[in-house]
């Protein structure tokens, strides 16, 4: 069945929600890999840089981000990976859901940015149209 | 060696050149909106484009960014321009290619790691405020049909991304609204009137300067802070792009690089220039990863301008007004506003003190140099706290060091200690404390010897190798009657 699972993450509540959710999909299946997808955002590269005190903080605070959510995964024994991408959220998060053939992508319904998705549209909605794997949406 | 200029050159060609197209449109207002600040013709900010992201693509060590002339570059160069004219500034532009030239040698792009995060966030801050000021008097107070413009075009370069993602929106004001100032023949001030465009290739020539140290002289402060100001934007750009690919790069080789493309910018009447952050931004986001994007963006320009150069002089300046307040929107760094109210209070306050010196001086340079100061100094204050806490055990007096004891430090070090006692067995022990410098061992010294003055007996123990080493070498109580032992 779903054997690799892309969980879209940023750190919000609803990608938390979301990781429990993939959490009791993979208790279902055996040899189930999880792949939590972070997307250090385009938009945000110059801010980050600029408040980072260098490559390997940054990369540490991006994987700190993910840290509860990790925590829920390895408590309950799930087999996962953390994968760092860069780009647009929405696109990057569909282009390599199609490329790396996910069987299932899970998302929170909305992320951090609330403005942003105000004036952009979510993130969530993106993936959703565009993905060519089931989606499941978390509220 | 082959496999890298495949990879940097032709991994990526059709996205390349199609980024490369979008860069160079993107790039024609800002060279000649920075080419106005620094008070010269347009054609000396698009001859400067066009050489260095040319030159850039073969020699800098950052594949996919952009160089070309810039707003951090342009405001040094204006009080040069105004008082001696543009062979001065050109020849400053060479001077400038050397400076960094030599700083690539000498591996200088290392010492750029140490400038604090608050002096960037200042420099990018206070370099958006400059290029917003220095856009004031192009439409205040000049006509009402100037802010109309400037308004129109704010709300084109904002609104019309959401529809339209693959031509600049920049550009598409500038279409728009050229065609209808020229069909209704509106009275606005366009480029033309503060420049000329020439439909030519740049020439080769050597600046109308007499070589004399005098000319070193006026131009080499200007070069010197060209150069500095170049290389800041252009590493914090190279690690923004690093970032936004996930790919490394090389900073000395990009240093040299900067150097290379001005010496060669100034022979060909192109102003200094260095990397751009928005530009490179819009490159990767356009799938630019290789330096034919770059290539590409500089050699694209050249073609529009000898094509279309006639139009361009038409282009209304409050257009070019309305696109410079985007990029110096786009330049400010908006989390400043968190950043103060989070970051310790030096940090805000050197952030600050940055911003304020570049806005009062007009000089990004000597922003960053102050703010380089000001944060050493808090560094050392900070750092140079130094405790000695005092405790008896069995008929000893035991003092306990902590902290970092150097220059900064001793004497707190020294006035930490009460000297009014007589035949003691004093224990100093300095287990978790540092000994760095030979003012430190001389304050040790003297503490030592103060003691003994009172027929004390003093020992000093805990200190760690390297402090053992410093204290054995300079150290004069050592070689007298007092034991020291490190354990």
């Amino acid at each position: 069945m779903y054997e690799k699972i892309l969980l879209a993450a940023d750190g919000s509540k609803n990608s938390i929600r979301a990781a429990k959710e993939a959490i009791k999909i993979a208790s279902l299946i055996q040899n189930c890999l999880i792949e939590v997808v972070y997307v250090a955002d385009f938009a945000k590269a110059k801010s980050d840089i600029l408040h980072s005190k260098g490559k390997e903080e940054l990369d540490f605070s991006r994987r700190q981000k993910l840290l509860p959510l990790e925590e829920q995964l390895k408590s309950h024994n799930v087999t996962y990976e953390v994968k760092i991408l860069h780009g647009e959220p929405g696109p990057a998060i569909v282009d390599y859901a199609n490329k790396e053939k996910f069987d299932l992508v899970i998302i929170g319904s909305r992320g951090l940015n609330t403005l942003q998705e105000m004036v952009l549209g979510s993130v969530s909605h993106k993936v959703m149209k565009r993905v060519n794997c089931p989606a499941l949406i978390v509220k | 060696m082959q496999g890298r200029i495949k990879k940097e050159w032709f991994s990526n060609i059709r996205a390349d050149i199609l980024a490369g197209i979008v860069v160079a449109l993107a790039l024609i207002p800002e060279a000649i909106a920075f080419s106005i600040i620094a008070g010269v013709d347009p054609m000396v900010g698009l001859y400067a484009s066009f050489c260095i992201a040319v030159i850039i693509a073969f020699v800098g060590g950052r594949p996919g960014m952009i160089s070309a002339a810039t707003g951090a570059m342009a405001l040094l160069m204006l009080p040069l321009v105004k008082e001696h004219g543009l062979n001065y500034l050109l020849a400053a532009t060479i001077l400038t290619g050397v400076i960094q030239v030599l700083f690539g040698i000498f591996k200088v792009a290392k010492v750029m790691k140490f400038i604090p995060r608050a002096v960037m966030i200042g420099f990018v801050n206070a370099l958006a405020i400059l290029i917003f000021m220095a856009q004031v008097p192009h439409f205040i107070g000049i006509s009402t049909m100037t802010y109309v413009f400037v308004a129109i075009t704010l709300l084109i370069v904002y609104i019309m991304p959401r529809f339209i993602k693959t031509i600049p929106a920049p550009l598409i004001a500038i279409i728009i609204l050229t065609a209808i100032a020229i069909y209704a023949n509106m009275d606005l001030r366009t480029v033309g009137d503060l420049g000329t465009i020439t439909k030519s290739l740049p020439e080769f020539f050597i600046p109308d300067v007499p070589f004399t140290f005098e000319t070193l002289a006026i131009i080499f402060p200007y070069s010197l802070a060209l150069a500095i100001v170049g290389l800041l934007e252009s590493l914090l750009t190279a690690s923004i792009v690093d970032d936004m690919t996930g790919t490394e790069s090389n900073k000395n080789k990009e240093a040299r690089g900067q150097g290379i493309a001005n010496i060669f910018t100034g022979f060909f009447g192109g102003m200094a220039g260095c990397a751009m952050i928005g530009q490179s931004v819009i490159n990767v986001k356009s799938g630019g990863r290789g330096r034919l994007s770059t290539l590409v963006a500089g050699l694209f320009l050249m073609f529009l301008i000898i094509v279309l150069g006639d139009l361009v002089v038409q282009i209304p300046m409050p257009v070019l007004v309305g696109i410079m307040i985007m990029v110096s929107i786009g330049t400010f760094d908006w989390s400043s506003f968190s950043y103060l109210r989070k970051a310790p209070k030096t940090d805000a306050v050197v952030m600050l003190v940055t911003v304020g010196i570049v806005v009062a001086t007009n000089d990004l340079s000597k922003g960053v140099i102050a703010g380089v100061i000001l944060s050493a100094i808090f560094f050392v204050a900070k750092i140079s706290h130094i405790q000695v806490k005092e405790h008896h055990e069995n008929q000893q007096t035991i003092f306990t060091v902590e902290g970092q004891l150097f220059f900064a430090s001793v004497d707190k070090f020294v006035d930490s200690f009460n000297y009014n006692v007589e035949n003691k067995d004093i224990i100093i022990d300095f287990s978790n404390a540092h000994i760095w410098d030979d003012s430190a061992v001389g304050a040790i010294d003297k503490a030592v010897l103060k003691y003994r003055e009172n027929n004390n007996t003093v020992t000093i123990k805990g200190l760690n190798a390297s402090s053992k080493k410093i204290v054995d070498k300079l150290s004069i109580s050592n070689h007298s009657n007092t034991k020291l032992s490190a354990h």
